[in-house]
């Protein structure tokens, strides 16, 4: 299954394609089009920081809405408080996100299968409750609102770009900087550092007799994920005009482990896809239902039950047989 | 900080803290049981116990607010959600139980959210309550501190389940196979016993439990969705922290976690849920298999 996964997306440039298809958006679809499609964008970067710790390196972190929401109040504070540049202040979301997560992660990696996500969750819900706490800093419960927008002054220079509204703008900025990020964690998981956390996922006990200190892997794993999940936090604080407790509550952290599943851990761009399909899902049943709960947990329920390889392993499976099937009739 | 000195405002704090640790304990001795022995964390254990609440305020509608109508309230409350426990456990859990922890994990999280939204679309979204029993309405007075008579109920309930348990458990042969099965379940399996329903008996029997903590809490608290997650968080902490799977470690973090919330809001009122989140990651740190419990394999 996995060698077929490869085949595939060797075959078809999966990042052009989607950056392509991606930046004409905002020029078919209207202003509600591309509100969905950032939020989908820095939910797929999101997502695939998780899956680097879940699908490469067999690590289930059941807290990482934690870095997702260190990021978010980080770039939003030094925006808004210090007067720092966007990009700036977004690196450093990033660099916050990566340091709480290299502070918790060593004492999470020690640990292992079930305490592993459960430290990862408690440390989380300690994030959590300093920031509903912390009046002075994060605006405790009521949240840190009036996030302001990137200037983007550069974007005027682009011909076409530059006269649209600013949240086309902002859109154009996220999917530049989520794609370099996503592109930054395809190299890393197709690095030999890549390989050898897939080695840890299949087998820690084997990868160390084979000399590698899984430990210190992991570690930087996670930090590298925090990071990543850091600098979604920071485009989400910005999008959502506005950084909130919630950010880094567990339903957050559940939301994103369902969205990595629901698309498919074995694959890289499953995250992407579980992204895509329950942000557009929730959108779509929220406008017939308020029972959108009752609807997740039923698609749970069948994912769990019928399609634990995800939308995206399941896509694969369907190739698979049918090219079997094909063979066998020749 | 005046208050810290009298004895009785302290008196006050401990009877609250003892009520929060035995209710919390009648949750959490649930929840723990069936991670000793079905090795698995049901997040949905805390919407039975919200299922309980709900049934337990709609008999009490039906049956009339007497010491009669509240037992039979909480009767039918316990046995219905024990009821549901055993449907859940035998059309879906058991296809669960050789999934990666990952999959179990977001199982019983799913049915966090499906019983949510049931409930809601049954019993509405309006806070319920009920009025204490009559024969347990009354309080005494002691130098000035209140003690409710339903408080000291529950306080001694709390023991005398844990007592119970313990005898059920080391002192019937039923107790014996249980914690075999705890142990090693292929072995148990291999020499006769009906592994399967075993494990639907205890989880029915963890739901039961479930089922009559949120019955026994309708008194005390309003009945309103968002009870079950709030409920299972605490349960959580408290399990992790005394042991997931050891009964007196689950006793412990109750008691560690009633008495840290009733007396830390005297000394940092703002950071009482953070004090507990400490608890528990100071706990998973050192001993990650809880105060009391035992290293898994």
């Amino acid at each position: 299954m996995k060698a077929s996964a490869a085949g595939l997306s060797k075959r078809i440039p999966w990042m052009l394609v989607l950056f392509l298809i991606a930046a004409l958006i905002p020029v078919i679809g209207s202003r509600y089009y591309t509100f969905l499609a950032t939020d989908i964008i820095i939910f797929a970067m999101f997502a695939t920081s998780l899956n680097l710790l879940i699908g490469y390196t067999g690590l289930v972190s059941f807290g990482h809405a934690a870095y997702f929401g260190v990021g978010a109040y980080v770039c939003a504070i030094f925006m808004k408080d210090l007067g720092v540049p966007f990009l700036a202040a977004w690196l450093l979301g990033g660099v916050g996100g990566a340091l709480f997560a290299a502070v918790f992660g060593f004492f999470c990696v020690r640990l292992t299968s079930v305490y592993f996500s459960m430290l990862t969750m408690a440390f989380a819900q300690i994030v959590w409750a300093i920031c509903f706490k912390w009046n002075d800093v994060t605006g405790g419960e009521q949240g840190y609102p009036n996030v302001p927008m990137p200037s983007m002054a550069w974007l005027e220079w682009i011909p076409w770009i530059g006269g649209l509204r600013i949240d086309h703008k902002f859109f154009y900025l996220t999917l530049i900087l989520a794609a370099l990020s996503i592109a930054a964690m395809r190299r890393i998981v197709n690095s030999p550092f890549g390989r050898m956390l897939t080695s840890i996922r299949d087998n820690a006990e084997r990868a160390q007799f084979n000399g590698i200190n899984v430990r210190l892997y992991q570690l930087i794993v996670f930090s590298i994920a925090g990071g990543f999940a850091g600098l979604a936090g920071g485009l989400f604080g910005i999008f959502n005009r506005g950084v909130f407790p919630d950010f880094c509550y567990w339903p957050k952290s559940a939301e994103v482990l369902i969205m990595t599943i629901l698309g498919g851990i074995h694959s890289f761009w499953g995250p992407s896809v579980g992204a895509a399909i329950l942000i557009l899902l929730n959108q779509y049943i929220v406008s017939y239902t308020e029972y959108w709960p009752f609807v997740l947990g039923t698609i749970l329920l069948v994912l769990l039950f019928g399609f634990p390889g995800g939308v995206v392993g399941a896509i694969i499976d369907l190739f698979r047989r049918l090219r079997s099937a094909a063979r066998g009739q020749r | 900080m005046a208050e810290l000195l009298d004895p009785f405002f302290l008196l006050g704090q401990l009877r609250s803290g003892l009520t929060t640790a035995m209710f919390l304990f009648l949750i959490a001795s649930g929840l723990s049981l069936i991670f000793g022995v079905l090795k698995i964390i049901n997040f949905a254990h805390g919407s039975l116990y919200m299922i309980g609440a709900y049934i337990a305020w709609n008999m009490t509608v039906i049956l009339g607010r007497t010491s009669i109508g509240f037992l039979g309230a909480v009767v039918v409350a316990s046995l219905s959600v024990a009821v549901l426990g055993g449907i859940v456990e035998r059309l879906l859990l058991r296809y669960m139980y050789k999934r990666p922890e990952l999959y179990q994990l977001l199982f019983t999280y799913a049915l966090v959210l499906i019983f949510s939204d049931v409930c809601k679309y049954i019993w509405g979204t309006q806070p319920h309550s009920v009025s204490r029993p009559p024969l347990l309405a009354g309080s005494f007075d002691f130098y000035g501190v209140r003690f409710p008579h339903y408080d000291l109920f529950i306080i001694a309930l709390g023991p005398l389940i844990a007592f119970g348990f313990w005898v059920f458990l080391n002192r019937t042969s039923y107790g014996r196979i249980i914690r075999a099965a705890a142990l090693d379940r292929e072995m148990l399996g291999a020499l006769g016993t009906n592994v399967a329903s075993l494990y639907t008996g205890m989880f029915v029997l963890a739901a039961f439990l479930a089922g009559l903590s949120g019955a026994l809490v309708t008194p005390i608290k309003s009945v309103v969705p968002g009870m079950d997650v709030e409920i299972i968080i605490e349960a959580f902490i408290v399990v992790v922290i005394g042991g997931l799977g050891s009964l007196w470690g689950t006793l412990l973090g109750s008691l560690i976690y009633g008495l840290t919330l009733a007396f830390g809001i005297l000394i940092f009122p703002r950071f009482s849920i953070f004090a507990a989140f400490v608890i528990m990651a100071v706990v998973l740190i050192v001993r990650p298999w809880g105060l009391l419990g035992r290293p898994m394999k």
